[in-house]
């Protein structure tokens, strides 16, 4: 999985959680998920239990603490998915 | 300055009907909303029947975003939003995404229990270790007042935004609390109301007291007979209803339609004593609790023209007509109207006293008097008591002017309130 689908994945993810539609428009690895798109704090829960479906991974807390853009979340998900 | 608090928007969930106008065509029709589940056949539940609001998706879209709709478990927050968005709506209030509070607006919106189906998910997560696997709504959905907590913020209000509950009576006594609320001066208007979830884990324990009827399940429309001599017991039911209360003045400054004023009324409690117990009423009380009404709303007893009472359909319902007619003073020919909706929805529980003041409200303004369904033989014990042309067995066509609503509930709890239509 290159890094562009995974990224393209967790734009469809978090796309239900975004307040600030316009921060999709340039989604990349710095866009931060409570700045740029002003996603619920409550909410990264929920963002996390979805990428955890999709890729069938568990995320722990500590990883999901470090997850604060997306490219963050990308390589989570690579180190998981290689079992890290 | 004497304040008045009048009722300025009406939204309602009914097993029999969804929306305002829909449901007033019910209640002059007198569609019955019990059917029968095949889920609580196959959880051999006696009572194989309930009243649960048939709710599309596409209703559910018109009143939540696709964010709420995630994961969303709890059919009670689904009846009580979609009630009490229309309500506020149907007053010509605006929703607005104002930064700003509405500091004047407060909302208190009872329920029994609340989320039961999305706690039942969080239980079974629970239990396999799969705590972390609950998402973020968990508490919000199961939390009593998630259902004020949900209004509030969709409507933006910034007056008390709380939940009361005091089972069978809590629509009532919301209606009564928000009452006092605007008379104190403390809110210009309030959202008013109730819901109740539906389903197993809810109407479970009534069935396991064997209060419910078990005899009906081939025949759901005929199972819920109150003020019948064939009456064995209430179908328990689900949905929501709310009115917006609001400041006379406050009213006509916006030149709100009014649809009827309330006059007052009176909560008390029998103290679980003398007749009264955890189930059952303390008749000393609830007359009690009508003649404070009365006082309390500066009316005497004649005038009086219709009660919507509580009237569940068990073997309570002559008491409760005998204990009108003494707290009343009044008998035979010369008692008022009577009726009760359950016959129609089944007994909506903690959302029922709100529903029953919906349609209380709706027979004030329009002038009808909704049939008793499932009339057919009244019990003789209240036959005794009123002329039963005092029961109307169809819909009558007659303008009113004071209607009395009570509910009682478990905990021996009683809330009467007195409506009136209104005149400037």
């Amino acid at each position: 999985m290159t890094d562009k689908e995974i990224l393209q994945k967790l734009k469809k993810i978090v796309t239900p959680y975004v307040q600030n539609e316009e921060g999709l428009n340039d989604f990349d690895e710095t866009t931060d998920f409570l700045n740029d798109l002003k996603i619920n704090s409550a909410n990264l829960v929920d963002v996390i239990l979805d990428v955890e479906d999709e890729y069938k991974i568990e995320i722990d807390n500590d990883s999901m603490n470090g997850m604060l853009t997306a490219g963050d979340a990308r390589k989570i998900i690579q180190r998981k998915l290689r079992n890290e | 300055m004497k304040r008045r608090v009048v009722v300025t928007g009406l939204g309602v969930v009914a097993p029999n009907a969804i929306g305002v106008t829909n449901f007033e065509t019910a209640l002059r029709g007198m569609k019955s909303g019990i059917t029968f589940h095949q889920e609580l056949a196959d959880l051999k539940f006696c009572c194989q029947l309930g009243g649960k609001p048939d709710i599309s998706d596409e209703i559910l879209n018109q009143y939540f975003t696709p964010l709420q709709l995630r994961g969303l478990n709890s059919s009670g927050i689904i009846y009580g939003v979609i009630a009490g968005t229309d309500a506020w709506k149907d007053a010509g209030l605006t929703i607005s995404e104002d930064k700003r509070p509405d500091w004047d607006s407060g909302i208190i919106f009872g329920t029994g229990i609340l989320g039961v189906d999305k706690f039942r998910e969080a239980i079974h997560l629970i239990d396999a270790g799969n705590t972390r696997r609950l998402g973020s709504t968990s508490v919000l959905q199961t939390m009593a007042s998630g259902i004020s907590a949900y209004l509030g913020g969709i409507l933006g209000c910034g007056n008390q935004v709380t939940t009361n509950s005091s089972a069978c009576t809590t629509g009532t006594e919301a209606v009564l609390m928000g009452y006092d609320r605007i008379k104190a001066g403390n809110a210009k208007r309030m959202l008013v109301g109730s819901c109740g979830d539906h389903g197993p884990y809810v109407w479970g324990g009534f069935d396991a007291m064997r209060i419910l009827p078990s005899n009906y399940n081939n025949q759901p429309q005929q199972a819920s007979r109150p003020m019948s001599e064939s009456a064995v017991g209430f179908v328990p039911g689900s949905g929501a209803g709310a009115l917006i209360l609001e400041d006379l003045e406050s009213a006509q400054e916006r030149d709100a339609y009014i649809y009827g004023e309330i006059l007052g009324g009176e909560i008390n409690s029998g103290g679980q004593r003398n007749g009264g117990s955890m189930t059952a009423a303390n008749s000393e009380a609830v007359q009690r609790c009508i003649n404070r009404a009365l006082i309390n709303s500066n009316i005497s007893s004649k005038d009086v023209d219709l009660i919507n009472g509580h009237l569940t359909a068990t073997s309570r319902d002559a008491m409760e007509v005998e204990n009108w007619t003494r707290a009343l003073n009044r008998s035979n020919e010369e008692f008022p109207y009577i009726n009760s909706l359950k016959g129609m929805t089944g007994h909506c529980l903690s959302a029922s006293g709100s529903i029953e003041c919906v349609a209380s409200v709706l027979q004030l303004d329009k002038g009808f008097i909704f049939g008793n369904l499932n009339t057919g033989d009244i019990h003789p014990e209240i036959s005794k008591l009123i002329n039963t042309e005092k029961i109307p067995k169809s819909t009558l066509n007659k303008e009113l002017n004071i209607l009395a609503k009570a509910s009682f509930g478990f905990g021996d709890v009683n809330a009467v309130v007195l409506f009136k239509k209104f005149v400037n």
